[in-house]
């Protein structure tokens, strides 16, 4: 299978959607770029380069510059999306999505349930989060468990070229709104991506290796760092199980349970903040439903309560770490033992 | 056109508008070297903008300023080591390497920082604003904002609330003709003057090359706010030197353009060749002036290279205030 990396895999997924679907249509700040600048048109393909390319070959008519104005161009596609378009909205940074909360939180969100189910409303908003290139406290956050609590709204967070493509297929295809965040570290990782368009069903976890000792669950980038954990704890002896949800609306709880049940010792990586965040919901979720399995308390690895800093040393200090993990795992591994 | 400042005035003018450009060339030439983190923003080309505004506002007076922010810190008085410090993400600078180049503040200042979001600083002028008509201290605030802010909710929302509740606000538009790679001329519907007329604020625009037409449009303004007569827009115009951020490659403007932007439209030029002509200064004057900024942005790039760097314990301070 052909190497591709995650943002080469994004574009496909764009690709085969708006050539599958004339509804499909691509908007956001620059997705095109240059609109009404003298130099070469489709200058930029979005801030990382996602949608580069896409303006030649489906024109301005689907692949849409817009003004800086998040409330006016996410709430209109919503309303586009409520009357026959299928909008991939792209918001630079997870961040910026704070201008236009009323718009999904209170309008798409709601559409279907407000109006007794006869409603639907297919759009994606694409976006980056996560901590790593120094672009401090309003560019870094990662933000899914807010979108991940509010109902109707689905939320997925590939972690890998293979997923983003498959997901983002799905994520078109789904008639909910959904949020698709991508960790912008990831953009340049390779991986295998077949040509065709295929979809990875949203609500199911990947398993990404099994262990009978210690269940790591981690989202996005965390899975890489997760599974580098596993392989040296593998080394000591430690056998971990490691999964990774990829959607946290739906989540699969069953996997999850599954996994709980059969280890009986978890631990939860999760980049977000760690109050009323992913790792904070499934221990909880665990907690409540496998808890009889249970034979350590279960150790969420997560940032401090704190903004995203700027300057590296507290970044990184910031970030979860592979050797966190691993005490992590040590530390439930070993309990009552 | 006016041009009655004192020398020392205008002094002081040159050496900001100079710093301002030095310290930009500077942290493009140091980005290169890979120890700046994340990206920065330049200003150079905007510097008249900047000076020609702030040298009219004391400590008391507040500005909130954009992602460009460097200019607006350096004209409102912020310190350049300071500043370099933050860049470079150290323990001493402004805001001791938690921030960066993209929310650089000293509130002492009065400068209540750059911000990464657009359209985030007509609100927060809009509150200091109103700080000081309450508190009764005739200050005055300045939202900086682009042409591309210009269009943001946030920014349409404080016009309407600066007029309604007269507050002693300026929205300054720095217009560059670009919001990233888009061009203002596609992306702004209409005038912005006449945007700012239909909520009654009296707007003007002017040319951003011409410090003594930005101080003097300045002056106005600042002093109508300061008589109690509220919100004023200025709409600057004025060219943007390098691409968007450090890592813009800037396809979107031909290199000819961008080579006779900066031949043709540089404010320092013009601001020289100003007083020079009317014989306010002496070309001697302005080169020791460029000399002392020289070294100056020097020692501050080898300060911050010497700074300590943040320790890894700080990560969760100041995120909440203690009362003990
Ligand atoms: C709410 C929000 N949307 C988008 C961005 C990304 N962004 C950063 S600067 C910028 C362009 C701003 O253009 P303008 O206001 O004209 O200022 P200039 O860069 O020209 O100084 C954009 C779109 C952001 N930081 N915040």
């Amino acid at each position: 299978m052909p190497q591709k990396s995650t943002r080469q895999a994004l574009n496909e997924a764009l690709r085969h959607e708006m050539q599958r679907d004339a509804n499909v249509i691509v908007l956001g700040e620059d997705v095109a770029g240059g609109k009404g600048a003298q130099g070469e048109q489709d200058a930029w393909g979005g801030a990382f380069g996602v949608t580069k390319g896409l303006l030649g070959e489906f024109g301005s008519e689907r692949v849409m510059d817009t003004p800086i104005t998040e409330s006016a161009f996410v709430g209109a596609a919503a309303g586009a999306a409520m009357t026959g378009l299928r909008p991939v909205v792209e918001i630079m940074f997870v961040d910026f999505l704070g201008v236009c909360f009323d718009q999904i939180f209170n309008q798409a969100a709601k559409f279907r349930y407000m109006f007794g189910g006869k409603a639907v409303t297919p759009m994606v908003i694409r976006t980056t989060f996560g901590a790593g290139s120094g672009s401090a406290s309003q560019h870094s956050q990662t933000l899914y468990p807010i979108f991940t609590h509010i109902p109707g709204l689905k939320v997925v967070v590939p972690s890998n070229p293979y997923d983003a493509k498959g997901l983002l297929i799905e994520a078109i295809r789904d008639d909910d709104p959904v949020i698709f965040l991508e960790n912008k570290i990831i953009y340049d990782d390779l991986g295998e991506v077949p040509d065709n368009a295929y979809i990875v069903p949203f609500g199911e976890a990947n398993i990404l290796r099994e262990g009978t000792d210690v269940t790591i669950i981690a989202l996005g980038r965390m899975t890489k760092l997760a599974a580098q954990a596993a392989a040296t704890l593998a080394d000591q002896g430690i056998e971990c199980s490691l999964l990774d949800p990829r959607t946290t609306s739906p989540l699969d709880e069953d996997t999850i349970l599954e996994f709980a049940e059969e280890t009986g010792r978890v631990v939860v990586v999760d980049e977000a903040y760690p109050r009323c965040g992913m790792a904070a919901d499934i221990a909880a979720l665990i907690a409540e439903k496998a808890f009889d399995a249970l034979q350590a308390p279960i150790i969420k690895v997560t940032p401090p309560h704190a903004p995203v800093p700027y300057a590296p040393e507290l970044e990184a200090a910031f970030l979860p770490s592979v050797e966190r993990i691993e005490d992590a795992v040590r530390k439930v591994y070993g309990h009552g033992r | 056109m006016r041009m009655q400042l004192a020398r020392d005035e205008l002094l002081a003018a040159y050496r900001l508008m100079k710093t301002i450009r030095v310290f930009e060339e500077r942290v493009n030439l140091e980005m290169a070297t890979g120890d700046i983190p994340g990206a920065v923003h330049l200003y150079a080309g905007q510097e008249a903008s900047a000076v020609g505004i702030c040298l009219h506002l004391d400590d008391q007076d507040r500005i909130a300023s954009t992602h460009r922010g460097h200019g607006h810190s350096i004209a409102k008085g912020c310190d350049p080591e300071g500043m370099m410090a933050e860049i470079f993400g150290r323990a001493t600078g402004t805001c001791r390497g938690k921030g960066g180049s993209m929310h650089i503040a000293d509130l002492d200042k009065g400068m209540l920082g750059a911000n990464g979001i657009v359209g985030g600083a007509p609100p927060i002028a809009c509150g200091a604003a109103l700080a000081a008509k309450c508190r009764k201290t005739h200050g005055v605030a300045v939202a900086f904002t682009g042409d591309g802010g210009i269009n943001q909710g946030t920014t349409a929302e404080s016009l309407n609330l600066a007029r309604v509740w007269d507050l002693p606000v300026i929205f300054v538009v720095e217009d560059n003709g670009f919001a990233e790679a888009t061009s203002s001329s596609w992306a702004v519907a209409g005038d912005i003057l006449k945007r700012a007329e239909g909520y009654g604020i009296p707007a003007e625009r002017v040319d951003g090359l011409d410090f003594f037409a930005v101080h003097e449009a300045g002056r106005r303004a600042i002093s109508r706010a300061r008589d109690g007569a509220g919100p004023t827009l200025l709409q600057i115009v004025l060219p943007r030197y390098y691409g968007h951020f450090s890592g813009d490659a800037d396809t979107y403007r031909t290199a000819e353009e961008k080579e006779a932007m900066r031949k043709e439209q540089d404010c320092l030029t013009v601001f020289r060749a100003r007083v020079i002509d009317a014989a306010l200064l002496e070309p001697a004057q302005l080169d020791e002036i460029d000399a002392t900024v020289d070294r100056l942005i020097d020692e501050a790039v080898q300060a911050a290279r010497a700074a300590p760097r943040p320790v890894p314990e700080q990560v969760a301070t100041d995120v909440y205030v203690r009362y003990i």
